[in-house]
């Protein structure tokens, strides 16, 4: 079944936050971002910004009828900053006029005295400072102290992986639109409306009851959305408040780039041992966490970084230590894969270190050690393993060996380009690691006329959960897909809501409307029992239609709908699902945080130009553990966007920051995401379809995140195609491998390290 | 009074000539299927369509409308989403966008889809590839665009029955437009008539010039919403691309699209797509002109390198006189210029290459399409046997101004052709170039680069020399 929103997509017709036909009488926002990341606010004057034609009035923190907070783990972020900025971008003022050009021109007149202070922005710098949003975090199994000497080969390393612009092409944004009674309707873009509610509540002083955040859809999230929506809306909703006019603020690009968090830049540290047979038998990381200014979600970002420092491989001695970092850039947040990728990076790193140093390709060490099941975690669940099998799979069908051979042969006919290859294995965790927020809830009315109305608290963005919670509800019903309407999220409608996130959307919501939908189903077949004189248990519906022992009663849905209705019976339910069997214990460190995990391999497969340091991805074949996919068409596109975002997060996208905190690449013309022709030319997708039940809404594992991390082997394929250049090549284990870095490791000298690409202190000479 | 064709609507409207295109289809005219995306031109969201008259041809091409002033659509017809939408149901081209489910969080896709439009309503061969090239303006940030390539190549397959039908035609019967389309020509023709002299540019001395838009509507979009505007895109006297005797004469309004459908342009520099794919996107290229290439000044403009090599002349006029001056002596420090404020390009000329003379573009940049070049050159060469008998060698990204590499140049004429006298002349270009660290690379990178662009012009053109011999990474 394809996409339900496609129709309206490809017509142009979806209606998106910044579409929302505006009422009369709304007015229009800007913010004004502190131009200096760390320093001390000895005055703002906004009277000049005031006096600009067409300003109602600008807002400082002083304008606050609540609580200036919207912190959402840990209350540390002002929504306006006070005496004090905390990174570039920081909200200190918002300009409300009757037009967005003139709400613009009047920031430029803003006029902020700053006096700077220390500007952190290396996560390692802040650790030392003991600048940590929360205490470090460590994971432990066995005792790697001991386990050392039990190692035939020892390697040490550094490893770096940038941050991620989500490139959402839809800007954040907002528009409040005041109700009789200090009610105020939020539209917002964001995958969280109840953590908009939240946070809007706690800055304007009003009860969540008063607050209706509603969202169509989004134009995109990735993470972005997640915690990120709340600034725009609480600004909205606290000038809504004042003025008592809708207030919309729809983020230019700059603005947006400039003033939110991205995916966390990691610093780590990694020691790897291996017995003489490439059993790895230790490992020690220690994760240094560039958070940004303020917690956000950094601290359960780091906690799955955690979670997945060892990917798909057992390790018996693993001592995995992490740092946030509090540093003077926009909070970093969310980010598909959410912390997991960045742990991931590590481990495939010192693997490559290991089969460099002991000359034997890297695959040889990775496959040897996958985990198996009844395998331990370092987090203390057992695994119920696919790795091998996807392994094994991938290996057989693409032929590996092939592959391998064809890419040396190439290599040793050819100067000017060589191919490299890397293997990519990927394990990753489903459930929110947060084990509270795996609860949903879905509303289900049925219409006497036949048709059916659901909401829950998920949020279209394109990952296409609301058509899977169609094909729910249909199959539950056993009616067609025309006469179901997921409605628009409303905190109205469902209270409570975890984001839109974590992949597990539409399990959790999927399960909540199953749960509905089957009360309902309940109810209606005793309606149908009792009318056809026999046993609930003797009435089956299917395609509309009512049986009895599976023959034709002659009655349908909407007869059976309407004898309910005429009875007296209830059409209409409300379900609550908790992901069951799911605990942490932090004190510990130990538990079974995931429902269940979803396992993958990949093959990723280069051409690099030895002339020019550009590249290709020629191919990227997986075995993906889909468990049975209930929309083939919907998982796929989400394999391949996530392959490609992936890909993009270690080639081209570079997130530059000065010494001052001052982002660089602030434009599309300066961050770079893959486009048509920067994509693999191949992708090759496999299922690998497994018997065993799991957690998942009808078997069908959660595909959000877990493609991301195949893009980590372009990465490594690129390494491997550098070194069949110049095999002693030095390259740093530093993402994007961006054509700059190629070409400085080609052409690297023996011995010493090529010049690292360091921070920039120019801005773009053009742009 | 700016008079235009909106989709099957014509608009007379007062706004300011300098105001968006995006903003008045979108919170005027209340269209809000062309979406905003970057304002910079580098997503394709905001992709519209443009209908114009050519010697009573009706030609379209693709924009990105938030790089488009009003006043460059005066005249012509704009189509958005809405325009090729059919009442009811899809078109072949939305339909094959959604049967391979090409669309994800769909804010990107009315811009993927006018894309295709535009190429069913132009005149490139009718292939996969092509359909492709078509949405290289458009970034896709959640469907990883293989899906599009799959829907893409639905399209070149309907697209392959065209046959010699006209475009619109065959457009318009296979209802991948709707039927109004056909008498566009007319009603354009006519607008054309009764509009002439209806919108006056801006005549003062005070007025900006403005060709395509695309770099100045990046810089500062709000000054120019309400500045006076002399509009020099596509207007016919700086138009054009013709041979005189062993010259070559362009008009400043020439686009990159022009020159890429030029047949003088293609029977002298065949390799020209190659190096045309490697700058901006399609609708860049059908939006920006040479002339603003030039006066723009980027160090890293591409096509002021590609000229620079070629050693072409300007003609400035100020209005009344006019001046002859070498392209490459208008630059005289970071983005300052031998100009006058009132002067503007009035002709371009180079001399064609000569027997024996070749020519190359070389680029690198982040990402090899639609990005601006972390270090740009063009040569041109031309040898006497073994010797070198003459060569230019441009750079860009490597100082503050697009520059000839003239110590290279003169310690290379004259020399037998050996790898060795390669890596010689590079080692002499160090010399000759001040690259800056910033978002495009940082300094020892350019300098490597640009050594790697100048190794590549002569491993391109020369056979003769081993390539392998210019590669070795212990030389660096």
């Amino acid at each position: 079944m394809n996409n339900i929103d496609a129709r309206t997509h490809v017509r142009g017709a979806s209606v998106y936050l910044d579409d929302i036909p505006l009422i009369n009488g709304t007015l229009f926002g800007a913010a004004f971002g502190s131009p200096v990341a760390h320093g001390r606010v000895n005055s703002l004057d906004v009277a000049a910004a005031a006096q600009m034609p067409g300003v109602v009035r600008v807002f400082t923190y002083k304008d606050i009828t609540g609580e200036n907070q919207i912190g959402g783990i840990i209350p540390d972020e002002p929504l306006f900053a006070e005496q004090e900025t905390h990174f570039c971008g920081m909200p200190l003022a918002f300009v409300v006029a009757t037009s967005v050009d003139a709400a613009r021109a009047a920031v430029k007149k803003i006029q902020a005295d700053i006096t700077p202070l220390p500007v952190i922005t290396d996560p390692r710098e802040a650790q030392a400072k003991g600048e940590l949003i929360i205490p470090p975090r460590t994971f432990r199994l066995g005792d790697t102290a001991n386990a050392w000497q039990q190692c035939a080969h020892i390697f040490e390393g550094r490893a770096d992986t940038n941050g991620q612009e989500h490139l959402y092409i839809e800007t954040q944004g907002a528009y409040a639109v005041p109700q009789e009674n200090e009610v105020i309707r939020i539209y917002s873009s964001t995958q969280g409306p109840t953590a908009v509610q939240r946070a809007v509540s706690k800055a304007l002083g009003l009860p969540m009851h008063q607050l209706d955040v509603e969202v169509t859809r989004l134009g995109g999230g990735f993470g972005g959305k997640e915690d990120q929506a709340n600034t725009w809306a609480a600004l909205c909703a606290l000038a809504a408040h004042h003025l008592k006019k809708p207030v919309k603020y729809a983020l230019h690009r700059m603005e947006d780039i400039a003033m939110t968090g991205k995916r966390h830049p990691y610093s780590s540290d990694f020691k790897i041992g291996l017995d003489a047979d490439l059993k790895i038998i230790a490992y020690e990381v220690t994760f240094y966490q560039n958070a940004g200014a303020a917690a956000d979600l950094s601290p359960a970002v780091l906690e799955r970084t955690l979670f997945h420092c060892t990917n798909s491989y057992f390790i018996p001695h693993v001592t995995a230590t992490a740092y946030s970092c509090r540093t003077h850039l926009p909070p970093n947040t969310a980010f598909r894969g959410f912390g997991g990728p960045q742990g991931m990076f590590v481990i495939e790193a010192a693997i490559a270190k290991a089969a460099t140093a002991l000359g034997v390709p890297a695959s040889a060490i990775q496959q040897q050690n996958l985990h198996h099941t009844g395998d331990t975690f370092p987090y203390g669940q057992l695994a119920q393993s696919e790795a091998p099998a996807c392994w094994q799979k991938a290996e057989e069908l693409y032929d590996a060996a092939a592959i391998r051979q064809s890419i040396h042969d190439f290599n040793v006919a050819n100067t000017l380009y060589k191919k490299g290859m890397a293997f990519m294995p990927v394990c990753f965790g489903i459930s929110f690691t947060k084990t509270l927020m795996n609860q949903a809830r879905a509303l289900v009315h049925v219409y006497t006329d036949g048709s059916v109305s659901i909401s829950t608290g998920a949020v279209e963005m394109g990952q296409g959960v609301n058509t899977k919670i169609l094909q729910v509800a249909a199959r539950a019903f056993s009616i067609p897909p025309e006469r179901i309407r997921i409605q628009p999220t409303s905190t109205f409608r469902i209270a409570n809501t975890s984001p839109s996130a974590a992949s597990a959307t539409a399990d959790l919501n999927g399960k909540a409307t199953w749960m509905a939908c089957q009360a309902i189903m309940e109810r209606l077949k005793q309606v149908a029992a009792e009318a056809l004189q026999t046993d609930t248990a003797a009435i089956t519906l299917q395609d509309e239609q009512v049986f009895v022992h599976g023959k034709a009663s002659g009655w349908d849905w909407k007869k059976l709908l309407m004898a309910a209705y005429v009875k007296r019976v209830n059409l209409s339910e409300h379900a609550h699902y908790a992901t069951p069997g799911i605990h942490f214990d932090t004190s510990r460190e130990k538990g079974h945080p995931f429902a269940y995990h979803v396992y993958g391999a990949a093959i990723v497969e280069v051409t690099v130009d030895c002339l020019r340091g550009t590249y290709t991805i020629d191919a990227v074949k997986v075995v993906h553990d889909y468990g049975a996919s209930m929309n083939p068409a919907i998982d796929q596109g989400q394999m391949e966007g996530g392959i490609v975002q992936g890909i993009g997060w270690m080639t081209m996208e570079e997130v530059i920051y000065d010494a001052e905190g001052r982002l660089r690449s602030n434009a599309l013309s300066t961050y770079k995401v893959p486009d048509i022709y920067a994509v693999p030319k191949t992708i090759q997708l496999q299922a690998l379809d497994t018997r065993q039940d799991n957690l998942a809404i009808f078997r069908s594992k959660a595909v959000g995140e877990p493609p991301l991390m195949y893009g980590i082997g372009a990465w490594f394929a690129l390494r491997d195609a550098i070194l069949a250049f110049h095999p002693a090549a030095d390259i740093p284990f530093s993402a994007p491998m961006t054509p700059e870095k190629v070409l400085m490791a080609l052409y690297s000298k023996n011995g010493t390290p090529a010049p690292h690409a360091k921070t920039v202190d120019h801005l773009a000479v053009d742009k | 009074m700016i008079t235009f064709i909106l989709n099957s609507n014509t608009i007379h409207t007062d706004m300011p000539p300098g105001m968006l295109l995006l903003d008045f289809i979108r919170y005027h005219q209340h269209l809000t299927g062309t979406k905003t995306g970057c304002n910079e031109g580098d997503c394709g969201a905001c992709t519209v369509l443009m209908g114009t008259l050519n010697n009573n041809a009706l030609q379209y091409r693709s924009f990105t409308s938030c790089l488009t002033p009003l006043g460059n659509v005066h005249g012509r017809h704009v189509v958005t989403i809405e325009g090729i939408n059919p009442e009811e149901g899809l078109n072949p081209i939305q339909q094959a966008m959604y049967a391979e489910s090409a669309t994800q969080c769909g804010f990107c896709t009315p811009g993927f889809v006018m894309s295709l439009a535009g190429f069913c309503l132009g005149h490139r061969p009718a292939t996969a590839e092509q359909a492709i090239a078509a949405v290289d303006g458009n970034i896709c940030r959640c469907t990883g665009y293989k899906s599009i390539e799959r829907a893409a190549a639905k399209v070149a397959q309907l697209l392959a029955q065209r046959g010699d039908a006209a475009a619109v035609d065959f457009a318009v019967e296979q209802h991948l437009v709707p039927a109004w389309f056909a008498g566009i020509r007319e009603r354009l023709r006519a607008l054309q008539l009764s509009a002439n002299g209806e919108f006056e540019p801006a005549d003062d001395v005070q007025a900006h010039y403005v060709g395509g838009g695309t770099d100045v509507y990046v810089q500062k979009p709000e000054e120019m919403k309400l500045q006076a505007i002399r509009f020099l895109f596509d207007q016919p006297p700086l138009n054009g691309i013709a041979r005189e005797g062993d010259r070559c004469v362009l008009g400043p309004a020439v686009t990159v699209t022009d020159l890429l459908e030029s047949p003088l342009i293609q029977q002298y520099f065949p390799r020209f797509p190659a190096y045309a794919r490697l700058v901006s996107s399609t609708p860049i290229r059908n939006m920006a002109t040479i002339g603003g290439n030039f006066i723009n000044a980027s160090p890293i403009g591409d096509f002021t390198i590609f000229f620079l090599a070629l050693d072409a002349m300007l003609v400035l006029s100020n209005g009344r006189s006019s001046r002859e001056l070498p392209l490459r002596t208008l630059y005289k420090g970071y983005k300052t210029l031998d100009k006058a404020p009132e002067e503007y390009i009035a002709q371009v000329w180079f001399t064609l290459p000569g027997a024996g003379q070749q020519f190359h573009f070389e680029k690198v940049s982040k990402r090899t399409h639609l990005d601006i070049a972390s270090v740009n050159s063009a040569i041109s060469l031309t040898l006497d046997g073994d010797a070198i008998k003459e060569v230019r060698i441009s750079a860009g990204g490597v100082g503050p101004v697009p520059m000839l590499l003239e110590k290279t140049a003169a310690f290379l004429q004259g020399q037998p052709l050996r790898e060795t006298l390669v890596q010689a002349a590079i080692a002499i270009a160090q010399t000759e170039i001040a690259p800056i660290s910033d978002a495009r690379g940082t300094a020892e990178y350019k300098r490597l680069l640009l050594g790697q662009l100048i190794k590549a012009h002569f491993i391109t053109l020369c056979p003769q020399l081993q390539a392998a011999a210019m590669l070795n990474h212990e030389q660096y």
